[in-house]
């Protein structure tokens, strides 16, 4: 059971932390919405929840609740620049299909 | 596949939610785009990666250009490129032919009396020609952020009356863009440095633009930034330290300014700019210039630059102490000095503005980009991304809002410094039987009289359903917007007949003017006062005199006696006697009077209508 990240998504990560001032890591998650049935979560964490479970990469740490984990395994957080736009994006092996948009999936 | 962005705890949107909201800093001689990505606000950059985009809009017959290739048209087109539009908004043709400022441009009037230019694209106003700068700017952003952008907030300086903010949300709106608020660019500023979270005091935003200077006095109180003062001068700015070092590069090359073309001229200005950034670096720079009488080689030490601007620089200062005078605020009381604006970076500039309000000003923000920032970070939080209770900037309206009332008294419905957005209704009724319809007439101002306060509008709310007087409830509501724009609407109840208006004054005040209207509801609130009781007493004694004419009318001559009705009679004669005086004490007494008179008559009114209702039903019915 793993989640990575890229180097450039470390990156942006730490210099978002740093910039924000607070926060232990950053959440990335699953939630049962969409059009087509899951969508990413992807926040900063304040407070760790029940069932939280904590991975540490490039001096960072990524928290993922149980369930969501299930989803995610495998998956390798990349920060990618199309043009002038750039955000995070998920490298997820579990993904069946995706809406075109990519900001939901099935597995 | 989408990119996404890092969401505060609990804040992630739903697929397709993500709102994209940006803060757009419309200069006078450039502008920006910002957004919060990731927590994080960022100018936004074309394709070139700029992240400037220059207030020039250059109309030629086949397209319209903005930014950098309009600034290429400045020196082949200037009739058809317009410059610093920004002193244009919400001007009419008059007000500019007034300044009596040379331009360029082939002026002509709309049919509101707005100045306008006449280009090759016909006629173009000033609204319309900032909303080209801000298309540019929303493209820029859709294409940076991947989608349409749900909001913007603008950014104003402080000084910009009601209509100049009216005419920069017009252009917004004809950019295709929803204005989230408009904020004044000194409070943007302090917000980039998150002053709106810190310690409650007065905050000096000093900015230094291009072509611009403006310096704004701020207190920061409750979470909400008023502005206590403003002051500057829109005519100067880096290119003056530009024009200086050019004229001290043709004095030290030997030359005089009449043999050199307008090449040499832009090349020397060009060089100029060069020279006046290395030096905030550099103790002394040498440049070398290739002009049409020949090349030269030239040496300006930082000293001698800083000699060279020492008079704007002091310009500046008295400015700055004058709008500190303004506002009765000593140097000391200063909590935080913001730095705005390119030419902030001369070391001189920063280290005269800090020994004169005695403390390092702030300057790690990008100075150019400081609104901007700060713009976007309230875009934000009003689109939704953020909590919104993290920060939430108010403003107040400077002075109170209200209407007219009988005898020619305001009714103020909204008072001063309250924070807006707000909306307050108040009702009102009907004065006359049978009144069917009601002038609204709105005021501003501090003062109890009509006469005292200014008027901002006037509609007529018609069809009343014709009643009893004070039977009617017309419900009067007032609402000012984030942008501190009026709307006042009026609705009978029980029909539900309704009128509004719009208020958007086509001039606003000037900061000398609220002041001195807040001074003299100040000095003259004692004779207000007693003016607003003597009018108070007044309506209430024409009130009570109508009344009693329409009972005695109807039912005198059943229910009075000879010696009562003379009785009264000579009460209403005495009362309306008294009302023509000045002693509002006396006339409350007559009414007290007339009121005792005709208790008896009220009474057997009373039990003559109830009577009548009975009349025909029997006890068990009741």
């Amino acid at each position: 059971m793993a989640v990575t990240m890229t180097d450039a998504a470390a990156d942006r990560v730490s210099a978002f932390l740093s910039n924000r001032g607070k926060g232990l890591g950053l959440r990335l998650g699953v939630r049962t919405t969409g059009c087509s049935g899951l969508a990413y979560v992807l926040e900063f964490v304040d407070e760790l929840e029940d069932g939280d479970e904590v991975f540490e990469t490039h001096g960072l740490k990524i928290i993922i609740d149980g369930k969501s984990l299930v989803y995610l395994n495998g998956t390798e957080l990349d920060f990618v620049k199309e043009g002038l736009n750039e955000g995070f994006q998920f490298n997820n092996p579990n993904v069946k299909d995706e809406c075109g948009c990519g900001e939901s999936f099935t597995v | 596949m989408a990119l996404l962005q890092i969401a505060e705890p609990g804040q992630s949107t739903a697929p397709h939610q993500t709102k994209r909201a940006v803060g757009i800093d419309l200069g006078t001689t450039h502008s920006l785009v910002a957004s919060v990505r990731s927590g994080q606000a960022e100018t936004l950059v074309d394709a070139n990666g700029q992240a400037i985009l220059p207030s020039v809009v250059s109309y030629q017959t086949d397209e319209i250009l903005t930014g950098y290739p309009a600034v290429a048209q400045s020196e082949i087109d200037p009739v058809n490129t317009i410059v610093s539009v920004k002193r244009f908004m919400g001007r009419s043709l008059a007000d500019v032919q007034a300044r009596g400022q040379k331009f360029p441009y082939q002026f002509c009037e709309t049919e509101n009396g707005l100045v306008a230019f006449d280009t090759p694209q016909g006629k173009i106003n000033a609204i319309e020609t900032s909303s080209h700068l801000l298309t540019t700017l929303r493209q820029r952003a859709e294409h940076s952020l991947g989608g349409d952008i749900d909001g913007a907030v603008i950014t104003v300086p402080a000084y910009f009356d009601d209509a100049q903010r009216q005419a920069t949300k017009d252009a917004a709106q004809l950019a295709g863009l929803k204005v989230l608020r408009l904020i004044n660019e000194p409070t943007a500023a302090a917000v980039a440095y998150g002053l709106d979270s810190g310690d409650e005091g007065v905050i000096v935003v000093y900015d230094l633009g291009g072509g611009t200077f403006d310096v704004s006095v701020l207190r920061l109180q409750k979470g909400i930034f008023e502005v206590l003062a403003t002051g500057g001068d829109s005519a100067l700015g880096g290119d003056d330290f530009d024009q200086l070092l050019v004229d001290d590069f043709i004095t030290q090359a030997g030359l005089n300014s009449g043999q050199l073309s307008q090449a040499d001229l832009r090349h020397l200005a060009n060089a100029a700019r060069r020279v006046k950034e290395q030096l905030s670096d550099l103790a002394s720079v040498a440049v070398s210039l290739k002009l049409s009488t020949g090349e030269y080689q030239l040496e300006v030490s930082r000293q001698h630059f800083e000699q060279l601007i020492e008079p704007l620089v002091r310009k500046t200062l008295r400015a700055s102490k004058r709008a500190l005078k303004d506002a009765s605020i000593s140097p000391d009381e200063i909590l935080q000095v913001v730095m705005v604006g390119g030419s902030t970076r001369v070391p001189k500039v920063r280290a005269d503005v800090a020994a004169l309000f005695g403390k390092a000003p702030l300057t790690s923000i990008d100075p150019d980009k400081v609104v901007a920032l700060g713009a976007a970070l309230q875009a934000d939080v009003l689109v939704g991304n953020k909590n919104a209770d993290d920060m939430l900037l108010l403003d107040v309206i400077p002075l109170s809002l209200g209407l007219e009332t009988m005898g020619g008294l305001v009714e103020k419905v909204i008072p001063r410094n309250s924070t807006i957005p707000i909306a307050k209704a108040q009702e009102f009724t009907t004065f006359k039987d049978g009144q069917t319809a009601m002038m609204i007439h709105v005021l501003q101002g501090e003062r109890e009289l009509v006469d005292d306060c200014r008027s901002l509008a006037r509609f007529t709310l018609r069809d009343i359903p014709p009643l009893a007087a004070g039977a009617a409830h017309i419900r009067v509501t007032f609402q000012v917007d984030a942008d501190g724009l009026l709307s006042v609407s009026a609705m009978e109840k029980s029909t539900g007949v309704s009128a509004a208006i719009d208020v958007k004054p086509s001039y606003g005040l000037s900061e000398d003017e609220i002041t001195q209207m807040i001074k003299s509801s100040i000095t003259h609130a004692k004779e207000d006062m007693t003016a607003r009781m003597l009018a108070e007493q007044r309506v209430e004694a024409e009130r009570v005199l109508e009344a009693l004419d329409v009972a005695i009318a109807a039912d005198g001559d059943k229910l009075l006696s000879c010696d009562e009705r003379d009785g009264l009679l000579a009460g209403m004669a005495e009362l309306k006697q008294v009302a023509q005086g000045q002693d509002d004490k006396a006339i409350e007494l007559a009414i007290e009077r007339v009121n005792k008179l005709s208790e008896v008559f009220a009474a057997r009114r009373m039990d003559v209508s109830i009577r009548s209702a009975l009349a025909g039903h029997k006890v068990d019915e009741v």
